[in-house]
């Protein structure tokens, strides 16, 4: 194996609990308590290890990770490491104390995950009454700290028709960029496929209003978009390709390629615990399992498109083909493709559709 | 035009790559030399006037030649909300 590159990006999962419950969450089903979860001086080590290892920019996040007590001193000790430092937050748990105190430790950017355009809706994905409300208040809280503001608006089948509603919002709160991201089918929004995947003319309609969006916002918003799953005809590349440019620390340690890896099977993951982050990036096995392309299996041994997209994801291989190391079923040229469109098919047409589980502790 | 930096947007010396960069929400720009020389002169009181006097001086080319390359290269970062102007 030559040597990796540094990593520029560490996910910090800080916890899994958090106080809303979206059916989307891409958090793993097995929940981690809070017994089981790294202490302040373990991630303020880890953070260490990451700046020494190249890592730029840090993502907190969680589940909430404002649910931590000493987000404050973690905060801290990432800015004293050196690291870029970006809160990934619901709002909720976040007061105007609070947050001085974060900008104080030298945090330099929010980003505010938003559950709907309108106060029912966000009520009822995030199942929290009143979460709507206080997000409207945080957002004034970061903006008027000076801090730029990043919105998360997760997009689904219930709620692509509020799209212009939720970029206007999004201006209007005064964020600088949105990332509309399509649901992604990991952890618990895998249990809500039926309910939650957009149908294909929803899609279709989508791909015009970005384009046209990104135009109209121009100078005033950036429009960043993640397309939905199942959808395209080639795969993403996932995370800029396996172990390639970061990592992501689940909140009791391990150290993982991307943050739903843990779903696949035949992985062995190393803790921060046991050995420097420096270490396992280079050498453990779940990195270097399908890191760079000679692993990878034909077609895509033989595409063009071999080092753009590297094979697809392997949470989704995993997933619909039910080999991790297999093309990504979504390409085109994989022979599951047609698998994957009998799947879209039943899991639009309606029958299947339900009530939303919750993501909850077990 | 009077250029600065948007809030949350710093430059950061890479000790690991060995090479200067612009960090930002989301993004981590590596820097060429000439890039981070303009940025480094982006302060929010010198005018794109004054910033290119000053590169022309310290490297000793023409003006003109360096105008082109700084508006190029901050409207870019403009567009990007990375930039804004104090004069807008
Ligand atoms: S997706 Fe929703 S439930 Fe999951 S961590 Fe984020 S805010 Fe919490
Ligand atoms: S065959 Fe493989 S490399 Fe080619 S587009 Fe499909 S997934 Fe990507």
């Amino acid at each position: 194996m030559p040597e990796p590159n540094p990593p520029i990006a560490l996910l910090a999962e800080l916890t899994h609990r958090c106080p809303l419950m979206c059916p989307y969450c891409s958090n793993p089903l097995e929940l981690v308590q809070k017994q089981q979860e790294l202490t302040t001086d373990t991630w303020t080590r880890v953070f260490r290890e990451a700046a020494d290892i190249g890592v730029l920019q840090l993502h907190l996040s969680g589940g909430e990770p404002a649910s931590r007590r000493d987000i404050v001193e973690l905060t801290a000790a990432a800015h004293a490491a050196g690291l870029y430092t970006n809160l990934i937050t619901s709002g909720i748990g976040l007061t105007q104390a609070r947050l001085a105190d974060l900008v104080n430790a030298g945090l330099d950017h929010v980003q505010l995950s938003l559950q709907g355009a309108r106060p029912e809706m966000a009520d009822r994905i995030g199942g929290y009454k009143g979460g709507y409300d206080r997000k409207m208040r945080v957002a004034e809280l970061v903006t008027d700290a000076g801090l730029p503001l990043t919105l998360n608006a997760v997009m689904h089948r219930q709620n692509l028709a509020d799209l212009g509603q939720t970029l206007d919002l999004a201006l209007s709160m005064g964020a600088r960029r949105i990332e509309v991201a399509c649901v992604q089918f990991h952890g618990w929004a895998t249990r809500n496929r039926a309910s939650l995947l957009p149908t294909e003319s929803q899609v279709e309609q989508l791909k015009k209003d970005i384009a046209i969006a990104r135009d109209t916002y121009r100078n005033r918003m950036a429009i960043d978009f993640v397309p939905p799953d199942y959808y395209s005809d080639f795969p993403k590349a996932c995370m800029g390709g396996w172990g390639s440019t970061g990592l992501v620390v689940s909140p009791a340690g391990q150290v993982m390629p991307c943050h739903a890896a843990d779903s696949i099977p035949g992985l062995a993951f190393e803790s921060v615990a046991d050995r420097h982050l420096g270490e396992i990036w280079r050498s453990s096995h779940a990195f270097n399992a399908y890191r760079g392309t000679d692993w990878l299996p034909q077609p895509c041994q033989s595409c063009e498109r071999r080092d753009v997209d590297f094979g697809g994801c392997r949470c989704q291989a995993a997933a619909l083909a039910a080999d991790p190391g297999a093309t990504d079923p979504v390409c085109r040229k994989s022979p599951y493709r047609p698998k994957v469109d009998a799947m879209i098919e039943d899991m639009t047409n309606g029958a299947r559709a339900s009530d939303l589980t919750y993501r909850k502790f077990g | 035009m009077t250029p600065y930096l948007l809030s949350g947007v710093r430059l950061h010396f890479d000790k690991v790559r060995n090479t200067n960069v612009l960090l930002a929400p989301e993004r981590a720009l590596m820097l060429d030399g000439v890039s981070y020389e303009i940025l480094r002169r982006v302060d929010g009181t010198k005018s794109v006037v004054e910033i290119v006097g000053d590169l022309a001086r310290a490297f000793d080319a023409p003006a003109e030649v360096i105008r082109g390359d700084v508006d190029a290269f901050l409207n870019d970062l403009k567009t990007q909300l990375l930039v804004g102007d104090r004069d807008a």
